[in-house]
């Protein structure tokens, strides 16, 4: 692959095409194209629209409880012996992750659009909370598409789902993870054209999502600019954050692109191991390839035929990635490097026992990645990492591996 | 450059009658299977062939054509294994199209050029690829207009006037219109307002236009035909593959039922024209 040159910015993308170098794009079906046209017009006028952001930025405060805190694990950086740890903590966020950063904006968006009906798609099901959430806080029908699979392993948020009204529609094709459930809402998207909004929950698919799903995200790294800067008067040497779609990662790594000093590193699953197929490290060991809308690194074969790939994390089983962080690894601005399920499984239960905070798997791997760095580097250094979800949804899962009964 | 699309319409226009365009997924169930199926195709009254191209991740596909496509993937088709079916058509069949139709990864994967070349050389006339639309025509469209290849978009319900022009601009061969916003192999088209979709897509364009999604019947065929430039009849091809496969009939005996199913859609169009003279 051409290596691109280094660009001024890092922080100027999509241009028009919705592209970020070769990666984004629209590559979707004649049926949506209008739909994708209308919402891009919509998102341009809302994001310089000042009640819009005094609308979004009033729910973000009363009704997530931001800015979320930037916490000093005091403990945890003691027992590593290196550099200071703190984390951004996006699972104290109402509904228990990052997710309703988006989830609030795009909901602002539809209401605008005078849309009547959401969908979405989810993985761990945190997503599909925070969808129905919304959903239900402006008085909107809900339909959430999720893999069987993941139906089965996340069956505490399928039952939050569903007391706050929405509808679970599980999905048996393929192997019932978040891809299938991607298809499927798509493929709802592509019939009810008229009233229905499809509210992405990642920062991929076709353009304008990715930008969309980035600027609501990017609360997360202005905030923790200004919080670091308050903590210890200087910008972090180091950020970390987990990528399954990438949501969480742009919305922290995004307002420090272009800070020479910040090293950045996004962490993927790499399941059981990167020698076969059961990982999710689309960037690590996978190819440039067009799936859902937008040109990315996917696990693919040599004909095109995209993988199913393997997480112990539901919200990280996903064999695409947000076409930023495709381009971000090419320009070798960020960092992206996989971690195993047991390592993650490791971290899980060091944080839980050391901080008394259960994180959730995903960021789970993000933390594993900090406990191999942190003692490498000095004690005068900072890591910011990004606590985007708590953990009791996955007790379950957890309880099961370790062999404990519940 | 005159393709085999343009020769057969034109043929088609003389003789005033709509085309029946029938589509079926290449490698299904297997190799041969969908080989003997293509072969018999034309003598049962299909004009244009589309040979679908099995992709993972389907995306507006109902569960008969995603399913299609796994049963295919599982016998072991491949992008080069469906050109190959193009070929071998060939060598008995010069003058009924082909139109390949299916997403774009695989042949992004294959690599652009090297596709169009190999698709030429096979015997390839046109394309079909449902996740390109104008705003991407620099990755694949403008390519096979160069190598001689018509594409072909789909204008669909949600096409205004103000984007049937972007729409049309570099598409050739024929406009496949979209009866309906969905999926493939749903709804049964509501033919009176497919009629007037047809016509206003016919102010914009002299390209033939061809409807597809939702025609099951040769009832549809026929209601549909009397405006339209030809139907295009997917799902319920592959509805009557996937229930020869199921009850275990050999390649002869898949083909036969296909066969049997294309000569009577065949019928309705070719009585469309007569039932509204």
């Amino acid at each position: 692959m051409n290596k691109p040159t280094i660009p001024n910015s890092f922080r100027t993308g999509p241009d028009e095409q919705g592209m970020f170098g070769i990666f984004g794009g629209r590559f979707v079906a004649e049926t949506l194209m209008p739909l994708i046209l209308e919402l891009q017009d919509e998102w341009n006028r809302a994001k310089t629209d000042p009640e819009f952001r005094a609308e979004l930025e009033h729910l973000n405060t009363h009704y997530t409880g931001r800015p979320s805190p930037l916490y000093f694990a005091e403990r945890l950086t003691e027992h590593l012996g290196g550099a200071k740890i703190y984390f951004k903590r996006d699972e104290l966020n109402h509904t228990g992750s990052h997710k309703i950063n988006n989830c609030l904006g795009q909901i602002l968006l539809a209401k605008r659009m005078g849309k009547t009906r959401i969908i979405a798609e989810t993985g761990a099901g945190q997503h599909g909370v925070a969808s129905a959430t919304v959903a239900a806080r402006f008085g909107y029908p809900c339909e959430v598409y999720m893999g069987a699979t993941d139906v089965e392993r996340q069956a505490p948020n399928v039952f939050r789902m569903k007391l706050l009204g929405a509808k679970v529609n599980p999905v048996t094709a393929g192997h019932g993870t978040l891809k299938d459930a991607m298809n499927e809402a798509l493929r709802d998207w592509v019939t009810n054209v008229e009233d229905t909004y499809y509210l992405i929950g990642t920062a991929a698919g076709p353009h304008p999502y990715p930008e969309m799903v980035r600027e609501f995200q990017a609360v997360i790294g202005k905030e923790t600019r200004e919080q670091i800067m308050s903590a210890e008067g200087k910008l972090p040497d180091l950020l970390v954050a987990a990528v399954g779609g990438g949501s969480n990662a742009i919305g922290l790594f995004h307002p420090f692109l272009d800070d020479k000093g910040v090293q950045i590193v996004g962490v993927e699953a790499g399941g059981k191991g990167l020698n076969g197929d059961e990982h999710c490290a689309s960037l690590t060991a996978g190819s440039p390839g067009v799936l859902h809308g937008n040109r990315t690194y996917l696990l693919q074969n040599e004909d095109g035929q995209i993988k199913e790939g393997h997480s112990i994390s539901a919200g990280l089983d996903y064999p695409g990635i947000g076409p930023e962080h495709s381009w971000l690894k090419d320009s070798e601005r960020v960092e992206y490097v996989p971690i195993m399920d047991d390592e993650a499984l490791e971290a899980f239960q060091l944080l839980t026992r050391l901080e008394g905070i259960i994180p959730a798997l995903e960021p789970s791997h993000a933390l594993a990645e900090v406990i191999k760095r942190a003692p490498k580097m000095r004690k005068d250094q900072t890591i910011v990492m990004n606590l985007c979800g708590r953990g009791d949804k996955d007790i379950f899962t957890v309880g099961k591996i370790l062999g404990m009964g519940l | 450059m005159k393709t085999r699309i343009d020769s057969r319409f034109e043929k088609l226009k003389a003789e005033d009658r709509p085309a029946l365009v029938t589509y079926f997924m290449g490698g299904d169930p297997d190799f041969d299977t969908s080989l003997e199926v293509m072969k018999a195709l034309p003598a049962a009254g299909s004009d244009v062939i589309e040979l679908g191209m099995p992709f993972s991740d389907p995306m507006a596909d109902g569960p008969a054509i995603q399913a299609a496509g796994l049963r295919s993937l599982n016998a072991g088709q491949t992008l080069v294994r469906t050109l190959e079916l193009a070929r071998r058509f060939r060598e008995t069949d010069d003058e009924t199209p082909i139109v390949m139709m299916g997403y774009y990864n695989p042949i992004y994967i294959h690599g652009v050029d090297r596709f169009l070349a190999e698709a030429k050389e096979a015997g390839v006339d046109g394309l079909i690829v449902v996740d390109l639309p104008p705003e991407m025509d620099e990755e694949l469209c403008i390519p096979a207009i160069e190598a001689g290849i018509n594409f072909i978009r789909l204008a669909t319900p949600t096409t205004d006037d103000k984007r049937l022009p972007a729409v049309l601009r570099n598409t050739s061969g024929f406009v496949y219109y979209v009866s309906m916003t969905g999926i493939t192999g749903t709804a049964i088209a509501d033919t009176s307002k497919v009629n007037t979709a047809v016509q206003r897509i016919k102010g914009h364009t002299e390209l033939p236009i061809c409807v597809g999604f939702g025609v099951k019947t040769a009832e549809h065929a026929r209601a549909i035909g009397a405006t339209a430039d030809g139907v295009v009849v997917g799902t319920a091809i592959v509805n009557v593959m996937a229930d020869a496969i199921k009850a275990g009939k050999s390649a002869g005996e898949t083909a036969g039922a296909v066969t049997a199913l294309v000569s009577e859609l065949a019928k309705g169009v070719r009585e469309s024209r007569l039932a509204t003279a």
